[in-house]
């Protein structure tokens, strides 16, 4: 087989199809259709100094001193500096893709250490070795359920990160797929209309957990009746929150994916950012990505290896489980270095002081007169408050009081117009919380 | 009687039911396989369609029918135990029967005779 399956063959096939006689032929026809591109509106050059001093000024636009209560799937937890040190290094900052094990030890054990922690925390059985970000990884999870049951329709909950859902319709727009959204209550992921929405056709049903309203719900009964119907239960969740809250691996569900910012990734403005995916053992081998594994060598040592690689496009090219054979290694390396500074008992810390903080936050902005709660109290860090007015432009006045006050829920539920979605980290103190309460009270 | 395809699958045709397998030659040149990916039962495939995917230590190859038909049963074993295609490719390591099969489609395959002549033409 060449290096490059493009023989002169393939080429006059390729040319007749689009009834060209010869590449020039192409081209010329190709340049038809193509505008000028505008380059006048292309600046004149600068020097390097002036580039420095002009993106200087353009930073220096940024908010960076707000008290941030946004969550809404990506979260300002504290990253300690070792993060930055650890995955600063050559070693692993500059590491290439790691096919060759005998010279890629560190940066494969590494990976089989972060499949692990991520099997831990959500206690499924095979972690892969990350995808690009949460959004990808629940597409992902999607196809593999596609794949593994041969139907095409698939039911997600309005529950469900609308950002996520965005991107899985995006996705899947042009790929014959059925997507059946349900609407969805703060409380309630509708789960009475998913299962009235799942049959026989039915790949997977999609959920959050906690839901984008940052509720917690109950799932065992309800993945259970999913799959009496042969169908496949996916969750997308919040790994910190897992560290209080009962693993997905524990209430059945088949697919697990999570956005991993929260673990030692900064928040940076479209990424990168890191996907989780773990699956049953029944699903491993239609899971895409890659998997390390532990072996031993020829002198019975421990070895770290690329493992499943057959299923890969490097090899089974277009039946490969995924064409999205990337991870995010460097982010996956944070999560790792993060979870293994914190600990167990800190990463439990860390959670408990959100739920408290989140709790303790409710409680003062519901004394507030004309903010009412919307939703139960079982939230974990996030939650959702009706305020007397347009909850973008009460957001909009706290940016100029300081704070990022939450998330205005309209901008993707119209319905939702004056409700904001409120989260809390162990980052903010109490004084910020407070404080937080007393502004939104002077701006109503 | 027994027939063989160019891509190494083996089928057997007994009261109108097709037993597909790969050939004792593709089994060793597949090395350990580790994994089967069965078709459904009630699938129905033409010739040439992918009926599964085995998975060995080297490659991972798609097994492709041989003949038209619909997939009746699967050889459930392979699941847990992979390896019964390397110890025995040509019997209890059937992976699919099928019916509602055109056994004229047969006359474009190979018979064991024939096959083994083709066997030697790729050596």
């Amino acid at each position: 087989m060449p290096y490059i399956a493009n023989t002169r063959e393939d080429q006059q096939v390729m040319l007749e199809t689009i009834s060209c006689a010869d590449f020039a032929d192409m081209w010329r026809k190709s340049q038809v259709t193509i505008p000028e591109p505008p380059l006048s509106n292309i600046p004149e050059g600068m020097s390097e100094f002036e580039v420095i001093s002009k993106l200087r000024k353009l930073a220096a636009k940024n908010a960076t001193e707000l008290h941030t209560f946004i969550g809404a799937g990506y979260y300002d937890h504290i990253i300690p500096a070792a993060v930055g040190e650890i995955t600063g290094r050559s070693e692993f900052y500059t590491a290439y893709t790691p096919y060759q094990p005998e010279a890629s030890q560190g940066t494969l054990q590494a990976i089989y250490e972060y499949q692990s922690m991520i099997c831990r925390l959500t206690g499924m059985p095979v972690s892969n070795a990350s995808l690009y970000d949460g959004g990808t990884a629940l597409f992902e999870a999607m196809m593999l359920a596609i794949r593994t049951t041969r139907r095409r329709q698939v039911v997600v909950s309005e529950a469900v990160s609308p950002i996520f859902r965005k991107m899985l319709d995006a996705y899947s727009s042009n790929l014959n797929i059925e997507l059946i959204q349900i609407p969805a209550g703060i409380d309630d992921s509708a789960q009475k209309d998913l299962l009235k929405a799942v049959s026989d056709r039915t790949a997977c049903v999609i959920v959050q957990y906690p839901n984008f309203f940052g509720t917690i719900e109950a799932w065992v009964e309800f993945n259970e009746k999913i799959h009496e119907k042969k169908a496949l239960s996916v969750c997308s969740t919040y790994p910190v929150s897992l560290a209080l809250l009962t693993p997905p691996g524990e209430l059945g569900f088949d697919i697990v994916t999570a956005e991993g910012q929260s673990l030692g990734n900064s928040l940076n403005f479209g990424g990168p950012y890191l996907g989780i995916m773990a699956v049953t053992e029944k699903l491993m081998r239609k899971m895409p990505g890659r998997v390390c594994g532990r072996t031993v060598d020829s002198d019975g040592k421990d070895g770290f290896v690329l493992t499943l690689q057959t299923r890969e496009q490097h090899i089974r090219r277009e039946s490969a489980m995924s064409n999205i054979c990337s991870n995010e290694s460097l982010c996956a390396l944070s999560a790792l270095v993060y979870l293994a500074c914190v600990g167990k008992q800190g990463l439990i810390q860390v959670a408990e002081l959100c739920a408290a903080k989140a709790a303790y936050a409710r409680k003062l902005l519901l004394e507030i007169e004309g903010v009412e709660a919307v939703g139960g109290n079982a939230f974990f860090n996030e939650f959702v408050v009706q305020l007397p007015g347009d909850a973008a432009e009460i957001v909009g006045k706290l940016i100029d009081k300081g704070f990022a006050a939450g998330f205005p829920l309209g901008r993707y539920y119209p319905d939702r117009k004056n409700q904001l979605l409120v989260a809390v980290t162990e980052k903010r103190t109490k004084e910020e919380i407070k404080a937080l309460a007393t502004a939104l009270e002077a701006v109503l | 009687m027994k027939y063989y395809s160019e891509e190494h699958e083996w089928i057997m045709v007994e009261d109108d039911e097709a037993t597909i397998g790969i050939s004792e030659y593709a089994a060793a040149e597949l090395g350990d396989i580790t994994y089967v990916e069965l078709p459904m039962e009630e699938d129905d495939v033409i010739v040439g369609d992918t009926l599964g995917v085995i998975e060995s230590v080297k490659a991972a190859s798609d097994v492709y029918s041989p003949i038209t038909g619909t997939v009746i049963e699967i050889n459930n074993e392979l699941e847990d135990n992979p390896g019964l295609i390397n110890e025995s490719a040509e019997k209890a390591g059937w992976i699919c029967k099928l019916g509602n099969i055109d056994v004229a489609e047969l006359d474009d395959l190979m018979t064991p005779d024939a096959y083994a002549k083709y066997l030697k033409t790729l050596a």
